[in-house]
């Protein structure tokens, strides 16, 4: 498998803190890969500088078969390149239907002329209508997505992704808030995600991660602290020390 | 979802049918065409009102649609009504001295004729040669180029400068007031070149045209109703499909639209110099009714009542900004016209006159406190009655639980 993301010797700090701390990170082709750690760990950091928000200060940040370098590139531009991004609070536009939320989201031209003249065709139309039923809100297409529940949210804001088809799917705590029925559906979607494109789960759950049943990378303190599976990383005794053992 | 555009916005047809129907009645009632009810005066304020429910469709989109609280917006309008107001002045000016110079022994040469138009325009600020920005101002096609072209390239260079640092919310609404009182007080200047705070003047006077007023205001109201019914069509086109998604999206959460792969400067951009434009078309047709524009049309002040229509009016939704222009502006001209009638309190009388803005004020914060959808939030109220995809909604807390529709079932 080709790497698709390469994050190399990355360092950024905050007003002197150090918030990422030569951190390397590398992720290939449709790998799941759950990122743990403890609180203030840089996991939301780590996201911010690959999706553009943050600029490092220094270190690498190569994507695709080219090794094209994302740090140049604006937060939009990084988007289209095929980095898609998921909050850790849900964020969808609660003033508009699940369908506009979608149909914003679907892979199409971005410039401000092509979508002014853009009309949705029966296509793209039942593009968004077999997502919706994939994130179980097929009977909530024309519903205002700020009436839907927590729970519904979080599967739109997942749907937003898919929408975009990136090749990355960056998702943060995709389950905070879930009832159980609700974690399973989601591990559900995103493992079916993961088989086709790169997903990065970043969870504090451990039970979740489990049932990704993937490769682990443990943070903290702003670099990688163990990295393997959920099993390896668990008996780690530097991993029980700074985050299982408290 | 693929219905046609006036389908899926009923409001759209609903508006320029009312808009349609009220031209036609003040024409039957005007002086120029009709019985002559309505008089001429009150033609040119109903005229004027129109204007200003346009750049309130334009300071909709920006405020209420884009969520860009420009507080500059009359000065996008102001200089429209300078561009239009130099040709007018300009044209008449030359019409009344070439009249003259013809009572001489000599035919004047043109050069002659060049000067004397000087003379008659900049003699009131001491000066009687043609500044550069005057060198179209014998162009009717050109001059009327520039009324879209002057504000909306300030517009370009203002919002690329601004939105490129990513300057929002309050910070944004104080550069673009910074922006508008910038240009009045360039304006006031005498030396600006566009005759100082004398301003233009004489712009009711169509030149070349003998016709009464009576006539040229009924021209001038149907030409600013065409251009709020053009202008309001445009606006609810543009906000109706997927750009209007992602310009409220940028609204409600501008990273998350940054994220999805827009580049939220490239929209904004757009929207300010597009409502620019049609701010400044709508000043165009205003001043003419006017009569007159100087410096102070667009102090800082002017932009701020602008966004206070739209606010009373009920932002992000067209027909609201429209109804609180007219409202706001047919009320402030009856309060301050010295019509409304006194209130006598026996140890004080309220005088409106000077009371009106006290009483503006307060509508503008009661508005804002208890009723945020403004004037335009009485619709819901009945198309929410008229409206039934609003059921459906969870009947519990849980996942799980029974929606209305199948609860019923």
């Amino acid at each position: 498998m080709s790497t698709l993301l390469e994050v190399s010797g990355v360092s950024v700090s905050f007003d002197g803190f150090r918030a990422i701390n030569n951190l390397s990170f590398r992720i290939a082709d449709a790998e799941m890969r759950a990122v743990i750690g403890p609180n203030g760990a840089g996991k939301t950091t780590f996201m911010d500088i690959v999706t553009g928000k943050t600029k490092p200060d220094e270190g690498r940040v190569l994507w695709g078969e080219k090794s094209v370098s994302l740090l140049k590139m604006s937060e939009a531009k990084i988007a289209q390149a095929g980095v898609g991004r998921k909050f850790q609070k849900p964020t969808v536009f609660e003033d508009q239907s699940v369908q506009e939320n979608l149909l914003m989201a679907l892979k199409k031209p971005r410039g401000w002329l092509p979508v002014l003249s853009y009309r949705p065709s029966e296509e793209d139309l039942a593009k968004v209508a077999t997502l919706a039923d994939d994130i179980g809100l097929g009977d909530a297409l024309l519903r205002k997505s700020g009436e839907l529940s927590h729970g519904q949210k979080q599967w739109l804001e997942i749907g937003i992704l898919l929408a975009q088809e990136p090749r990355l799917l960056l998702v943060d705590e995709p389950a905070a808030g879930m009832t159980p029925e609700e974690r399973e559906k989601t591990t559900d979607i995103l493992v079916e995600a993961a088989k086709t494109r790169a997903v990065v789960v970043v969870e504090h759950d451990m039970e979740f991660v489990r049932r990704l049943n993937c490769k682990v990378t443990v943070l903290h303190e702003g670099s990688v602290l163990a990295e393997g599976s959920l099993d390896h990383v668990t008996s780690n005794q530097d991993v029980i020390d700074v985050y299982l053992g408290r | 979802m693929n219905r046609s555009f006036v389908a899926r916005n009923p409001s759209v047809l609903i508006f320029l049918a009312l808009l349609a129907l009220f031209t036609l009645g003040v024409t039957i009632l005007s002086e120029g065409f009709g019985v002559g009810i309505v008089s001429t005066s009150f033609v040119k304020t109903l005229g004027k009102t129109l204007c200003l429910c346009l750049v309130a469709v334009a300071m909709d989109l920006i405020w209420g649609y884009a969520g860009i609280l420009s507080l500059g917006h009359f000065a996008f309008f102001g200089l429209g009504g300078y561009m239009i107001g130099m040709w007018l002045m300009y044209e008449r000016t030359r019409l009344i001295v070439v009249d003259a110079l013809a009572q001489g022994q000599i035919p004047p040469t043109p050069q002659e004729v060049v000067d004397g138009i000087g003379n008659q325009i900049f003699g009131v600020v001491g000066s009687s040669d043609f500044p550069v920005i005057w060198s179209f101002a014998d162009s009717l096609t050109l001059q009327l180029a520039m009324v879209v072209l002057v504000p909306g390239l300030l517009a370009l260079v203002f919002g690329w400068l601004a939105f490129r640092s990513r300057v929002t919310g309050v910070y944004l609404s104080i550069l673009t007031q910074a922006m508008t009182l910038a240009l009045a007080l360039y304006l006031f200047q005498n030396d600006s070149g566009l005759r100082g705070n004398n301003g233009l003047s004489g712009l009711q006077n169509l030149p070349g045209v003998s016709a009464s007023q009576d006539v040229v205001s009924m021209w001038f109201f149907w030409g600013s109703a065409l251009a709020l019914g053009l202008g309001y069509l445009l606006a609810a086109w543009v906000v109706s499909g997927k750009f209007g998604s992602v310009i409220r999206g940028i609204r409600d959460n501008e990273a998350r639209v940054r994220f999805l792969g827009y580049s939220v400067e490239a929209y904004k951009l757009a929207m300010f110099t597009l409502t620019a434009c049609i701010a400044a078309i709508a000043g165009a047709l205003y001043y003419p009714q006017a009569g007159i524009i100087n410096p102070a049309e667009i102090a800082p002040i002017a932009s701020i009542y602008l966004a206070v229509w739209v606010a009373i009016g009920g932002r992000g939704r067209l027909y609201g900004a429209v109804i609180g222009a007219a409202v706001v502006s047919l009320l402030s001209t009856w309060f301050t016209g010295g019509q409304a009638p006194d209130v006598p309190l026996g140890f004080y009388t309220i005088k409106w006159v000077d009371w009106w803005l006290v009483l503006l004020g307060l509508s503008f914060v009661g508005v804002t406190l208890f009723a945020p959808q403004g004037i335009g939030g009485l619709f819901d109220l009945i198309s929410d009655r008229l409206r039934p995809d609003r059921h459906g909604a969870d009947l519990g807390p849980d996942q799980g639980s029974l929606r209305e529709k199948e609860a019923q079932q």
